[in-house]
């Protein structure tokens, strides 16, 4: 008897030294925060996971966790975690306004909530839902604008001058195609297949995508001008079909392999390849962006970029969204990964003796002040990936032939109508 | 010292049974108050019961809640979100001015990649069940090296379909190895995987490379089946080897060949993982099946509105035409038992 009340009072002190043991644990325990991160390849993800060990160091109260994913799953898996409720705290993201239903507020857990007005105060407004002047979701991690460049190897092989500003899309299109010839390269001209990068060149001819009303209206005369310039293109073997329509619907598809390998003359892409060049193309020949070309309305590129925004607002993601947008963080951030900033006041020290990137870096950041306002406007319109994807899907097949330009356009319009509907009802 | 053995044998394992009895009697402990309640006669539903639990969680609540997707609109996950009921979704898939013209048709997409369905699955299976017969045939005879074939054979059925995408995308590519052995013979390289005109040709013959093994294996095991007395007999009364197959070998192995007919028909509708990896659907659509259709616009939509009622209501067509030839199958295969009872 004396042993069986021995057993039971051992099990009892056991049970309760290990609740205790547990209970402790439990709220001495490290607050966690995820973040959610695509990054282009090591340049980008290197320097974040050392700014978030760093970070870690520091704050023994919190463990941030950085999940690095694909791009896709940016753009399709996080929704659905969202809309299930199940995000991360954070996430690094490119549709700006598309997810806004679901951006935490964060205000009451900065440290200082002016300065993310005064250093990111533009870009705030592209996270913010309708009628929201604000709210504090995140900041700017990047920014970028979209535009060409040109291997200048061989425009110098062939004898070809550069074209300077205020050269039109139908010129640089001619001298891409007369290099091109002159050096054996088998294609001219090569583009992002995204219809955020088909909108700044529509904007420059003339396309407006929003009516009177600011309501999104895609198809317009600009529009057609462009879109058709480049479905004549991709018919003429000035562009190749194997790009734009190698996929399906609203796929991205970027032709960094065939300019990594000099089988491109022109690429109209965006200053995020930056770093991605100056490390895949080294030395192996010199390329330079260029200023955007001009249609008849406007010589402009997108802006763009991505942001860090929070899902979950407390006081542990607060402490990490004010570390990594300070100066100091983002700072170094750009500078590795050679981008332009987000932040309206930054010094970077851009780390690259790479003469093609410093050229590349000052052209981007130059053409900041040129971009049209109707591409602010689109860029910052909650709805805008619609019509880029309307664009791009709707464009591949008029350009494999399934279509033709006239069917396309109608169709344009159509799913942008169709998708709103689905949205808002009606 | 034999003795010795058998004794130490037997004590380990009555040590290793001590686990496994202590488990039985837990069990007993829970089944018998049960049996005592239900009766043994109800016993079998509480083994069932488990998996039941599991099939209901995993096939049954999700192809209710894919039925109620599909009678709502909006894009919120949660039903409490959604505006329902409604058949908008249905109406908006079956808006055609001209079925036999996807171009007039509001949800053009869906029925692009019904007609692709529909074509991928006839050639594709039809090749498949000739290609799966003639190597039957081939591995049945005795030739040298008949297992490592049939190995061969087998092999790339156990491949993950992304694996078999990304081998084929190598091989395939404008600049891949297929296209580098054609230009070392002096030809033009081809855009297998870019050129709709070849594209969808690419993706049937990479899927029966993939599948063919099976359906191979299903024919061999008919073949084997077929009573060798059978061809003795022909061959004594002179029959030619043509004559022998289409008399012989062919009625015979029907029953196997719809089985493999109906089975290759389910997984050929069902194709999607290769294909996505592939081509992605393209170019344009050319290859893009109901399955990528429902995918994209369910889950993969690049920043549109994610409409989970439409993927929803495209595949419960899908489903209808799933369970159509799966109730084929099992009439063709009852029938084909009781033909054997019979027999």
């Amino acid at each position: 008897m004396m042993n069986f009340k021995f057993i039971l009072k051992a099990i009892s002190v056991a049970l309760v030294s290990f609740s205790l043991t547990l209970i402790s644990a439990v709220s001495f325990a490290a607050t966690d925060v995820r973040i959610m991160w695509y990054g282009d390849g090591d340049k980008e993800n290197v320097p974040i996971a050392a700014q978030i060990d760093e970070f870690n160091a520091a704050n023994p109260d919190i463990n941030v966790i950085l999940d690095i994913v694909p791009y896709d799953a940016i753009m399709n898996t996080l929704p659905i975690q969202l809309a299930a409720g199940e995000g991360p705290d954070i996430a690094r993201v490119t549709d700006l306004g598309g997810l806004n239903k679901y951006y935490a507020d964060i205000t009451p857990y900065v440290a200082d909530p002016s300065y993310y007005e005064k250093s990111f105060g533009p870009f705030l407004n592209w996270y913010r839902k309708p009628g929201d002047t604000t709210s504090i979701h995140g900041f700017h991690s990047t920014m970028t604008v979209t535009g060409p460049y040109v291997n200048k190897t061989l425009f110098e092989q062939a004898g070809v001058d550069l074209l300077g500003p205020g050269a039109t899309w139908e010129e640089w299109a001619a001298v891409s195609i007369e290099v091109a010839e002159k050096t054996g390269t088998p294609i001219p001209m090569a583009w992002d297949r995204s219809g955020h990068r088909v909108s700044g060149p529509a904007i420059s001819m003339g396309a407006k995508y929003f009516d009177s009303n600011g309501d999104p209206k895609l198809v317009d005369d600009g529009l057609k001008a462009m879109t058709q310039m480049l479905y004549d293109w991709h018919q003429a073997g000035t562009m190749s079909k194997d790009l734009w329509g190698s996929v399906s619907g609203s796929k991205y598809h970027a032709p960094n392999d065939w300019w990594n390998a000099a089988e491109v003359v022109f690429m109209m892409s965006g200053s995020w390849q930056i770093g991605r060049f100056a490390n895949e193309v080294g030395d192996d020949f010199d390329w330079w962006a260029v200023p955007a070309p001009c249609g008849p309305a406007a010589c402009t590129g997108m802006p763009g970029g991505n942001a860090l925004l929070a899902f979950n607002a407390n006081p542990a993601v607060g402490k990490v969204m004010d570390y990594l947008s300070s100066k100091e963080q983002l700072s170094s951030f750009i500078g590795q990964v050679l981008a332009i900033p987000g932040h309206l006041d930054l010094q970077v020290d851009y780390q690259t003796d790479d003469p093609n990137a410093k050229h590349a870096l000052n052209t981007f950041a130059g053409a900041v002040p040129t971009i049209d306002q109707v591409a602010f406007d689109l860029q910052a319109h909650v709805d805008n990936r619609i019509m880029f994807n309307a664009i791009i899907s709707r464009l591949g097949q008029a350009i494999v032939g399934e279509m033709t330009m006239e069917e396309a356009w109608t169709r344009m319009d159509e799913d942008v109508e169709k998708q709103l509907k689905e949205k808002y009802g009606g | 010292m034999e003795n010795i053995r058998n004794q130490t044998k037997i004590f380990f394992l009555r040590i290793l049974n001590i686990p496994f009895a202590f488990l039985m009697h837990a069990i007993d402990l829970i089944m018998w108050p049960i049996q005592k309640i239900i009766g043994v006669r109800n016993m079998p539903y509480i083994f069932l019961l488990p998996n039941l639990i599991f099939f209901g969680l995993f096939v049954i609540i999700p192809l209710g809640a894919n039925f109620f997707f599909s009678l709502s609109s909006g894009d919120e996950l949660l039903f409490a979100e959604r505006e329902l009921p409604t058949t908008k979704q249905y109406n908006q898939l079956f808006d055609c001015e001209s079925y036999l013209n996807p171009n007039t048709c509001t949800e053009d997409f869906f029925w692009r990649g019904v007609y692709n369905t529909i074509f991928f699955v006839v050639f594709q299976v039809g090749l498949m069940i000739f290609f799966s017969v003639l190597t039957a045939v081939i591995l049945n005879k005795k030739i040298i090296g008949r297992g490592f074939f049939r190995s061969v054979f087998f092999f790339p059925v156990l491949l993950s379909p992304v694996v078999v995408g990304l081998i084929w995308q190598w091989i395939l590519l404008k600049n891949g190895a297929f296209n580098a052995i054609i230009e070392s013979y002096g030809g033009d390289k081809v855009s297998f995987l870019t050129d709709p005109s070849w594209a969808m040709a690419s993706v049937i013959f990479v899927s029966i490379w993939a599948h063919m093994g099976f359906y191979t294996l299903i024919v061999l095991a008919g073949l084997q089946a077929i009573p060798p007395n059978l061809y003795e007999a022909a061959e004594m009364d002179g029959t030619s080897r043509e004559r022998i197959f289409f008399r012989i070998t062919l009625p015979l192995l029907m029953p196997n060949l719809l089985v493999v007919f109906i089975l290759a028909s389910i997984k050929g509708v069902q194709t999607f993982d290769e294909i996505y990896v592939l081509t992605g659907g393209g170019p344009g659509t050319s290859t893009s099946l109901i399955v990528q259709y429902i995918f994209t616009t369910g889950f993969a939509s690049s920043g549109s509105v994610q409409n989970f009622g439409l993927a929803a209501a495209a595949s419960m067509v899908l489903g209808v035409v799933l369970l159509f030839l799966t109730l084929m199958q099992l009439y063709f295969s009852r029938n084909k038992e009781s033909k054997h009872q019979e027999i």
